[in-house]
């Protein structure tokens, strides 16, 4: 099986890396279109600003070739957004993947700090991103912004609203959280997805 | 629900974890790369690696520590200790930290705040306050691992860096560190309700009432401590079931 991380400008594409050399799964980390479409699996990391990265991966031609994939694709938090229909981070129009625009949290809630950092409860879970869990599990987030509820919504968390903590559309997924950095349960979802069919 | 995290700390010193009382007497207290893996393990929610001789010795972290700790370790990591330029701070990024922490660096050089945050957002800019009450009943900032004093006040630089784009605020008592005599309430309660970034508070922490009582009493978001874990005075399991069973929200 050849797994491809798709390479942009945006962060922590070293610790999804080495998170799946932990569970024993080599990965090619790279924006090569070829190198991207012939994968089995490809994960679209990102830690970042919206718009910043839909530019780089537009200036590259990578938007066309992300939309057109047809094996299992796994967006992680940016890349996860980046899916989305729009951002309202710096207004970006995204790749129209998931029908969910993608928000930042109100600030008119006193209790509510920005960004959301830390382990929340991921529910409302469903197959196969979370098979195998008879529990909800705890995840590592950090993110301002928020993809909505929508009829692709594949779990849910609550912060101040209750959003999208995954999606699933045909072979595209995404999670808000950091599998990579989501301990046990995290290492569990991505074994999930390196498991799926082509 | 968002939970409150336990963050061991592991202060480094040529490569090995050591702790002290009141940042001095430092004991080795072992490996940190098997010490924060142990911590991971146990449930720790998140670990902090501080390498506490750089700033005074003008050493630059080990890069190949943090690499050994991110290919070993399924948490997240903050490094901090002696870091003072984008430079410095992309090269930590890229080998696997997931945020870093500045002090004095940025304390001399607040712009240095703004431009991390720029270059990579706000979540992985961690502040580090080391801040002590002095007689006056003010708790100032002090600099170089607690060596120098300054005139500023804590509240004030921490409200100053937040505005800059620090995304979390790492406060710790230096009247309190190494005490076990529980943690500052009064300005941990400060910062943690009137900044709008999380407050994780240091210095302490020896029972495990002390970590309700900041949670609860203080507002903290996290709460981080050294000894007690490295020694073996308190579990981490212990202590989040403890807290689980006093109501507050933990990742169990």
């Amino acid at each position: 099986m050849v797994l491809t991380i798709i390479k942009y400008n945006a962060g922590n594409i070293q610790s999804v890396l080495y998170a799946l050399e932990r569970i024993g799964v080599e990965a090619i980390v790279t924006d090569d279109v070829q190198q991207i479409q012939s994968a089995d699996k490809v994960i679209f990391p990102g830690v970042g600003e919206a718009s910043t990265a839909m530019n780089y991966l537009k200036e590259r031609g990578l938007d066309v070739v992300i939309k057109n994939l047809t094996q299992p694709v796994l967006g992680i938090c940016l890349g996860m957004q980046l899916l989305c229909k729009h951002s309202e981070e710096n207004d970006t129009e995204c790749l129209g993947i998931f029908e969910a625009n993608v928000k930042r949290f109100a600030l008119d809630n006193q209790n509510l700090k920005i960004p959301q950092i830390g382990w929340n409860k991921v529910q409302d879970i469903t197959q196969p991103l979370f098979s195998g869990f008879n529990y909800e599990p705890y995840c590592y987030f950090v993110h301002s912004y928020y993809a909505e509820l929508c009829e692709e919504t594949a779990a849910t968390t609550f912060y101040g609203v209750k959003f999208s903590s995954a999606l699933h559309k045909n072979n595209f997924y995404g999670v808000q959280f950091h599998p990579e950095k989501s301990a046990d349960a995290g290492e569990r979802i991505l074994k999930n997805f390196i498991a799926l069919n082509p | 629900m968002l939970t409150k995290r336990i963050i061991p700390c592991l202060d480094i010193k040529d490569g090995r974890t050591v702790k002290g009382t009141n940042f001095v007497n430092l004991r080795d207290a072992g490996d940190p790369v098997e010490l924060g893996a142990m911590y991971a393990k146990q449930g720790a929610d998140e670990l902090v690696f501080l390498d506490i001789t750089a700033t005074v010795e003008k050493r630059k972290t080990l890069s190949e520590l943090v690499n050994k700790i991110a290919h070993n370790i399924n948490i997240p990591f903050t490094v901090g200790g002696g870091i003072s330029s984008v430079e410095d701070v992309s090269v930590l990024l890229q080998n696997g930290a997931d945020k870093i922490s500045v002090n004095t660096s940025a304390f001399k050089n607040p712009q240095l705040v703004n431009d991390l945050a720029k270059e990579f957002g706000s979540q992985c800019v961690v502040l580090a306050i080391d801040t002590k009450k002095e007689e006056d009943g003010e708790w100032y900032v002090y600099l170089n691992g607690g060596r120098t004093k300054t005139e500023i006040k804590c509240f004030g630089w921490a409200k100053q860096a937040v505005d800059l784009g620090a995304g979390e605020i790492l406060l710790t008592s230096m009247n309190n560190d190494g005490t076990k005599q529980g943690f500052a309430l009064d300005i941990t309660k400060q910062l943690a309700e009137n900044l709008a970034v999380p407050v994780i508070a240091s210095g302490g922490g020896g029972t495990m009432q002390h970590f309700v009582d900041v949670f609860q009493q203080a507002n903290a978001d996290a709460a981080l401590a050294a000894s007690i874990f490295h020694f073996k005075e308190i579990a981490i399991p212990d202590l989040k079931q403890y807290l689980k069973e006093q109501h507050i929200a933990m990742r169990m």
